[in-house]
């Protein structure tokens, strides 16, 4: 896949150099592929990677145009508009899956936002965050307005943090390791047992609970599958 | 038995196939929160009684009927929102216009909410990278090829593909076509994609 998209950018006459990022167009969409399966495969919501996003965008705009320019009937033409077409069902995946997260937990997504320290990245793109709000805002006016303000006055309001589940981080998950880590704890000790601590070494593939292993997904250095 | 009438509305949505939406059960929630008043109002007099004459035997009765109102709330709210994700589910299935039939199924809160919902979802895709924005709803799967054959199951006019050619649409003639430009008809169940 990657292999064509430099090919295209080649057609443009390597304009990509003048973007800040150094990263190159394989590079770039081997990084969307990371994002899309770890976002595929965890339990929560991850981290926005909204720049990510916009680069690929930028990229597919540019392949189209550069399509435009080649003659029609060409093979090459039709093998970019392969290549245009799958790098934009990843993307569109990618984000419907942060969507239908986003959807299913809409309060503890917020909840997380607002607890939020300052300096800390969002997890949430800000289109993302204003679609949670609504989404919130819409569905509590909603059940107020069907069935809520009819019942007594002592029932009318419902916690929608108690109501709506939490995503279940102890899920099990399938990773491959990227880079080498020395003692994850997988049980902590408890009376009857020790703790049980193993090493990742790399390019192993392992079946763990996400809860374990959540911040080296968050790092880069666990790869889910 | 108080709560059975709310059990049983929970019951019949589970009982539908997956994302199916029976017709809103306008009067089975009407008569819960019949229950839901006469329950409260019956609590309420207990509830005086048991404070001025110090009657502490009532108190029992008052906590069993309290755990009924909130045993109601909450399949209330379980039905009325795992309704909401089945109208979602349409979204994505059928575009932003619902066929007559399901419309018929809903209630006049549930279609406000719907376009709440749609208009929420434009925004967000509108806001996605350049200009236009980029459609979600559309690549649900991988792509195969680029052009498929597909069968037109009904009379749908013309249409105008990508390098500005138009083709007609009639019912039972067969295309060779962009997959891009057809799959959201063939949800619609406009055309079927043939599979040789």
């Amino acid at each position: 896949m990657a292999d064509a998209l430099s090919e295209a950018s080649d057609l443009s006459g390597g304009e990509e150099s003048q973007e800040e990022d150094v990263l190159t167009p394989a590079e770039l969409i081997a990084r969307l592929e990371e994002a899309w399966l770890n976002e595929k495969f965890s339990p929560e919501l991850l981290e926005n990677k909204s720049e990510l996003v916009e680069c690929v965008m930028e990229q597919l705009t540019h392949m189209e145009e550069n399509l435009q320019r080649v003659r029609k009937g060409d093979l090459k033409a039709s093998i970019h508009r392969m290549e245009i077409d799958r790098i934009r069902f990843v993307l569109s995946s990618y984000l419907r899956s942060r969507l239908q997260k986003i959807e299913k937990f809409f309060p503890h997504v917020l909840e997380k936002e607002k607890s939020r320290a300052d300096g800390d990245p969002s997890f949430l793109s800000p289109e993302e965050f204003a679609f949670a709000k609504e989404y919130l805002a819409n569905t509590e006016v909603y059940l107020k307005a069907v069935a809520l303000k009819h019942m007594p006055p002592n029932l009318q309001s419902i916690d929608m943090l108690k109501a709506v589940p939490q995503p279940c981080l102890d899920s099990f998950v399938f990773l491959r390791v990227k880079e080498r880590q020395d003692n994850i704890l997988v049980e902590p000790e408890t009376d009857d047992q020790r703790e049980y601590v193993v090493d990742l070494e790399e390019g192993s593939q392992h079946l763990m609970r996400y809860r374990t292993i959540a911040p080296l997904v968050a790092s880069g250095a666990v790869q889910l599958i | 038995m108080f709560c059975e009438k709310a059990v049983e509305l929970v019951r019949e949505l589970q009982r539908m196939s997956d994302g199916q939406l029976p017709a809103f059960n306008e009067d089975g929630i009407r008569q819960i929160l019949e229950e839901m008043k006469a329950l409260y109002e019956q609590n309420q007099s207990d509830v005086n009684e048991a404070k001025t004459e110090g009657k502490t035997e009532l108190i029992p009765t008052i906590k069993f009927r309290h755990s009924c109102l909130l045993r109601n709330q909450r399949c209330i709210a379980a039905y009325l929102y795992d309704r909401l994700l089945r109208i979602r589910a349409l979204r994505w299935e059928y575009g932003s216009v619902l066929p007559t039939a399901i419309r018929f199924h809903m209630c006049a809160e549930e279609l406000e909410w719907f376009n709440q919902y749609k208009k929420s979802l434009a925004t967000y895709m509108r806001s996605l990278g350049g200009e236009e924005g980029l459609d979600i709803t559309q690549d649900m799967k991988p792509p195969k090829s680029l052009y498929i054959e597909v069968r037109c199951l009904k009379d749908h006019g013309e249409f105008e593909i990508d390098d500005g050619t138009v083709i007609l649409l009639k019912k039972n003639s067969q295309h060779f076509l962009p997959r891009w430009k057809c799959e959201q008809l063939i949800r619609q169940g406009v055309l079927e994609h043939v599979i040789s």
